[in-house]
């Protein structure tokens, strides 16, 4: 290397050389950026949510007493508060079933059958709904589920409208439409997160080697054997890593059942009411702490079950 | 052996579900075009009428221009810490490096209200003043993941051959920086940023708690149109509007990464 070079770019060179032979400090200039960002912005604001779980709160003044005590935790298990958790389990549970029965066959058919052109094709019509608004999704099924809507038009227009009549008047729904039902609530959690519950499915299924298939074939399996003893138990993982994402992003759901259905409260609702007009923050940590404490131990039955190589 | 056709019970499973996906957006579009303020169908007549009022609407113009500026800054700001933390899990193994995985990845696994209260009640007791700033700050935080995601599967493709060479030719960090590695994750940083910028666009659930009185954001504009049953031919108006702009980035990203790699990060 001659003098002029060295002057030329000799800082940045020098710092260069340094940073190669001291790796770890190059770590940690670049990880410093990123982590503190997310330690300090998030971690810490998590942390300091949830210890509030700890404390309670004085009924008559309305302000937090910062003793630790477990008396807001054991409330969750009030009957009015815990039938809120039963509520969202059931309903994330049902979600998490509706949106795989639904997302297999499509998956199938788009990962053994599609070709192509024709995959491309099925790839956008999955992401495109992903990607659009979330919003505008939920406010599509108000157009939908309403009154006047296609739902009952088309049923009156096949002669099944007196089903839909029937449906809505039964004790189990006991509403004047589906768009202010918990019906309505469970067709509209199933289509917004159905995609997510798609994408990794289709992504196992496609992953399953066509070799082993034809072996299984060429051995004297039926179809029916080959699906049932190859081809599901190697796209399972991807079925539970779907199942992820369709059971917390319901858990923790608060805007769908306050735009579409009969206004009882999910846990997110718990969560946004007791934050916001009760004042009550360590009741709604409280409620924070559920879906978080859920979400961890299914992630850990994931885990064992091999979903997360397919997320 | 599979045979070429599918079973019939699976094309129209198919069919279905694809059905169930599409036709509630074909609705918004048919409903835009309605005459009727109710939610009427079919729709009496159509007009064209709604849009021309939409357009004079300086409430929702003024609530796109703080999305626009709200998810622009988020990006940046994600663009920059995602690729840094993606550079630096690719090249190290180090102590914990899975735990710090993990919290890249815990915005968007835990639910979006325990991040908005989290956050919302640590600005409340710092006295921070609600803004288009602290929007930014929940979004970036979301947003990080999704460029992370990207970047860091691109990386894993880069072999560590042309880096080596880059190297061996005298090249610096710096120079193989620009020249060898930038070049070739350039592709999937600007996916990521879309992605993010669509999210970031998008989102709701955490903006209601970051966000003032004063500084509305497109979808909170639009959820509070929600409850205004009198401005529904203005909401469907409105509601085209914004899949019109979701969509665009989101099929940019797409043919950015298509050969061999899904979006990643597809979570909220």
């Amino acid at each position: 290397m001659t003098v002029s070079t060295v002057t030329q770019d000799g800082l940045l060179r020098r710092l260069s050389d340094l940073l190669f032979r001291r790796p770890y400090l190059l770590l940690g200039l670049l990880l410093a950026p990123p982590l503190l960002w997310l330690l300090v912005v998030y971690l810490g604001s998590l942390f300091a949510l949830l210890a509030h779980a700890l404390f309670s709160i004085d009924e008559f003044a309305g302000i937090i007493v910062y003793e630790p005590t477990l008396a807001t935790l054991k409330q969750l298990f009030d009957p009015a508060n815990f039938d809120v958790i039963r509520r969202s389990v059931l309903m994330a549970l049902g979600v998490t079933i509706a949106s795989a029965v639904i997302a297999y066959p499509f998956c199938y058919f788009a990962a053994r059958y599609a070709k192509g052109k024709w995959k491309a094709v099925f790839y956008l019509l999955v992401m495109l709904p992903l990607w659009s608004s979330y919003l505008v999704k939920v406010y599509a099924w108000k157009l939908v589920l309403a009154q006047e809507g296609i739902v009952s038009w088309t049923a009156n227009a096949v002669g099944l409208g007196w089903l839909l009549q029937a449906l809505l008047a039964s004790p189990l729904v006991e509403a004047t439409s589906l768009s202010v039902s918990w019906v309505g609530t469970f067709i509209v959690f199933v289509y917004i997160w159905l995609p997510y519950m798609i994408l990794p499915t289709q992504a196992s299924l496609e992953r399953v080697p066509s070799n082993l298939i034809e072996a299984s074939g060429d051995l004297g399996a039926t179809p029916r054997q080959t699906f049932r003893q190859v081809i599901w138990p190697l796209a399972l993982p991807g079925l539970i890593a779907g199942s992820i994402f369709t059971f917390s992003l319901t858990l923790g759901d608060y805007i769908i059942p306050s735009v579409i259905g009969n206004s009882t409260y999910y846990i997110g609702n718990a969560v946004y009411v007791q934050q916001g007009p009760a004042g009550n923050l360590p009741m709604a940590a409280a409620f924070a702490v559920v879906p978080i404490v859920i979400m961890f131990i299914y992630l850990a039955i994931a885990k064992r079950l091999g979903a997360f190589d397919a997320l | 052996m599979l045979s070429r056709r599918p079973p019939t019970f699976l094309l129209l499973a198919t069919f279905a579900a694809l059905l169930f996906i599409h036709v509630p957006l074909f609705l918004i579009i048919l409903y835009s075009f309605s005459a009727d303020v109710s939610f009427q169908f079919p729709p009496t007549g159509y007009t064209t009428q709604w849009y021309a009022e939409a357009m004079t609407r300086t409430d929702m113009w003024d609530a796109i221009y703080v999305s626009l500026r709200v998810a622009l800054m988020s990006t940046l700001i994600a663009l920059t810490l995602g690729t840094l933390a993606a550079a630096a899990l690719w090249r190290y193994d180090f102590f914990g490096k899975n735990y710090v995985s993990l919290l890249f990845i815990l915005p968007i696994a835990l639910p979006g209200i325990v991040t908005g209260i989290a956050l919302r009640s640590t600005l409340n007791f710092f006295d921070v003043p609600f803004s288009i700033w602290t929007i930014v700050l929940g979004h970036a935080t979301f947003c990080i993941v999704v460029v992370y995601n990207n970047a860091v599967a691109r990386m894993r493709r880069l072999g560590s051959s042309m880096i080596e060479a880059s190297m061996d030719l005298g090249a610096d960090g710096f120079q193989t920086f620009r020249y060898v590695i930038l070049p070739q994750i350039s592709s999937a940083l600007l996916a990521g940023g879309m992605l993010a910028f669509a999210l970031s666009f998008d989102e709701v659930i955490v903006t209601i708690f970051t966000a003032g009185l004063e500084e509305k954001t497109l979808p909170i504009w639009i959820y509070e149109q929600l409850f205004r049953p009198r401005e529904r031919p203005i909401t469907n108006v409105a509601a085209v509007l914004v899949m019109a702009i979701t969509v665009i980035p989101v099929m940019a990203a797409y043919y950015l990464t298509k050969d061999g790699e899904h979006i990643a990060g597809g979570g909220k």
